[in-house]
């Protein structure tokens, strides 16, 4: 479980998160959704510590992360984040490997065991096939995958996502979250797709202006008369068969 | 489905493959160096043979064999000259080499080289100041190392201070701030040899400039120099792990448990140090800290704990080679070493660049 209280950030003078709360409970899929330049990213950054909060803190499973040192935090924290790091000359199995990296001491050497690991993340993601590729020959989709492998490869207790759905086509961005929802880990996942938001995310925070907008069950954030002057875009809800799909129409705008 | 490890093979497989070529490249290239120590002792103005190489060093090592088959000036020239040199050289192209490998890794640019810190243009001003107008006399035989040594420390102390901001130091502030102070000291360097009006002196400056290995002895600088590169090539390749794991961005490296800010800062220091010596040895000698990493990627992959030692190896053996054209192309006059790298290493960045190019395509 991860919980946040009162965070703040700002870029110069401009607050771009404003005393938000979080909590990320066990077993279940936070969203966090909002429009471009809402503050997504930037409240998953200081959720696993990239960034520290000026006010507030963020605890995981009751431990406050500054108290944690950086492999601490990341045998207990995996985060997939967008930086790609696409001009490594590294195998796409050394990428995975890197994940276990926590998990070894300084003089330890990846064993049997870790590669084991790193080889059932690989398949996990449908990327075993790629084991012995260059990471900078894969396409955006399959570097994507792999970067969920390493993240999978931590064995962390929580996993944090930064649009893992991105350069995704449509069968990928379905099976990554599906993916991301079996584990049964606590997640949290930053989405553009409120669709893909509805469908696999249990929890929803939905920020605009730096602050929280609205939070709770996916179900009542995605609701079009919360949504529509968040997004600016006319917003009608249908339930089909017992799932949850949003239609946007620009004209009907409120 | 997960338990069927078929997938499990590829992964191991992968890794003890190229663990196998890492060990393989590893015994050549020790033996490598052994070679090339033995030939290059031998070669120079008197030529001696590998054969009388071989039992001379090993008399002297290990008392084997007792019986003296050579003469005194032989053993002279081997023992009291040409090994401390060759020596020398293997420490500073390892030097150069690892170096160039964690540099590249911390700034996360390919044409990053150990003088990209400016720490070499400290190096040259201090040397200056000392050639041109004594500074540093009270170092004796020492003068001209330790001049250059701490001019090396001035700059990077200034190169840390101007990168460091909020207790963090980013790689483009690193980048940025080592090239304004390289600049800043070329300048002072300049300005000393215009200064001092010694034509003489400026020779020396210049040769100086271009690196030799002439000032090898067996003396405190050899042991000075053999303790701190072979500490931070082991330090290197101990922190390989998160060196590859800073080398694909500091947010992943921070994700991975590395703190970047904290490691790059570290990595400064010990790289500094190791710089500061190499060039305070034997001046500044280009394009072997930029070349030698890629060649070493390109024989064993991109992982650092196999990088480091592999580039280490091959620097040694590449700059002794260097050294001995130096010495015998227009011997008896000696060529400052780092026209012959520069000469070496220019084609090679052509085609580095050029394979760069085929492959962004």
């Amino acid at each position: 479980m991860i919980s946040a209280s009162a965070l703040s950030w700002r870029y110069g003078a401009d607050p771009v998160i404003d005393g938000v709360d979080v909590v990320a409970r066990p077993g279940r899929v936070l969203g966090l959704i909002g429009p471009n330049g809402s503050g997504k990213t930037t409240l998953l950054r200081l959720l696993y510590g990239a960034l520290r909060s000026p006010t507030g803190q963020v605890t995981v499973d009751g431990v406050a992360v500054p108290e944690l040192s950086p492999r601490e935090t990341a045998r207990r924290i995996a985060v997939v984040v967008q930086e790609s790091g696409g001009e490594t000359a590294m195998t796409v199995a050394e990428m995975v490997l890197l994940g276990r990296g926590p998990h070894l001491s300084t003089f330890q050497r990846a064993g049997a065991a870790d590669h084991e690991i790193a080889a059932e993340c690989l398949e996990r993601v449908g990327a075993a096939h790629l084991a012995g590729r260059a990471f900078a020959g894969l396409s955006g989709g399959e570097r994507q995958r792999v970067l969920i492998a390493r993240a999978l490869a931590q064995q962390a207790t929580h996993l944090l996502l930064d649009e893992p759905t991105n350069h995704l086509d449509i069968r990928y961005q379905h099976e990554i979250l599906h993916l991301v929802r079996e584990l049964g880990t606590c997640s949290v996942v930053v989405l553009h797709d409120l669709n893909l938001a509805a469908r696999y995310c249990d929890d929803l925070v939905l920020l605009g202006g730096g602050d929280v907008v609205a939070a709770g069950p996916a179900g009542e954030v995605l609701d079009p008369a919360i949504l529509e002057p968040v997004y600016g875009i006319g917003i009608r809800r249908l339930d089909l068969d017992g799932t949850l799909h949003l239609l946007f129409d620009l004209e009907a705008r409120v | 489905m997960f338990g069927n490890n078929h997938q499990g093979v590829a992964v191991a497989e992968v890794y003890v493959a190229q663990r196998r070529r890492t060990t393989l490249w590893v015994v050549g290239l020790v033996a490598g160096v052994v070679a090339t120590g033995v030939i290059a002792v031998g070669t120079g103005a008197i030529g001696i043979g590998p054969g009388t190489v071989a039992r001379i060093l090993g008399h002297q090592l290990l008392g084997f064999p007792s019986e003296v088959t050579w003469t005194p000036p032989q053993e002279a020239i081997v023992w009291q000259v040409r090994l401390p040199r060759v020596l020398l050289g293997m420490l500073v192209g390892a030097g150069l080499a690892v170096c160039g490998v964690a540099l590249q890794a911390m700034v996360r640019n390919v044409l990053a080289d150990p003088y990209l810190l400016g720490i070499n243009s400290g190096a040259s001003s201090g040397a200056a100041a000392a050639i041109l107008f004594g500074a540093g006399a009270g170092f004796g035989q020492y003068a001209l190392s330790a001049s250059a040594f701490l001019g090396a420390l001035a700059a990077s102390l200034l190169v840390f201070l101007v990168a460091r901001s909020g207790g963090r130091v980013t790689s483009m502030r690193l980048l940025l701030s080592g090239v304004a102070v390289g600049y800043a000291l070329y300048a002072l360097t300049s300005f000393l040899i215009f200064a001092s009006g010694s034509a003489e002196g400026s020779r020396s400056v210049m040769f100086w400039l271009l690196g030799s290995l002439g000032l090898a002895r067996w003396d405190a600088l050899l042991a000075v120099a053999a303790l701190v590169i072979g500490g931070t090539a082991a330090y290197l390749t101990v922190s390989g792990r998160r060196l590859d794991a800073l080398a694909v961005g500091d947010e992943t490296a921070h994700t991975l448990g590395v703190s970047p800010d904290r490691f790059r800062m570290r990595l400064l220091v010990v790289v500094s140090l190791c710089v500061g010596v190499l060039v305070s040895a034997a001046g500044s000698i280009g394009f072997v800290g930029l070349v030698v990493p890629h060649l070493a990627r390109r024989v064993v992959g991109a992982t650092h704990a196999r990088v480091v030692p592999v580039a280490a190896l091959l620097g040694a053996i590449l700059l002794v080679w260097a050294d001995v054209v130096a010495r015998v192309l227009l011997a008896p006059q000696e060529i400052p070493i780092g026209i012959i790298t520069a000469l070496l290493g220019a084609p090679f960045l052509l085609i580095l660049i050029r394979r760069l190019h085929a492959t962004g395509a």
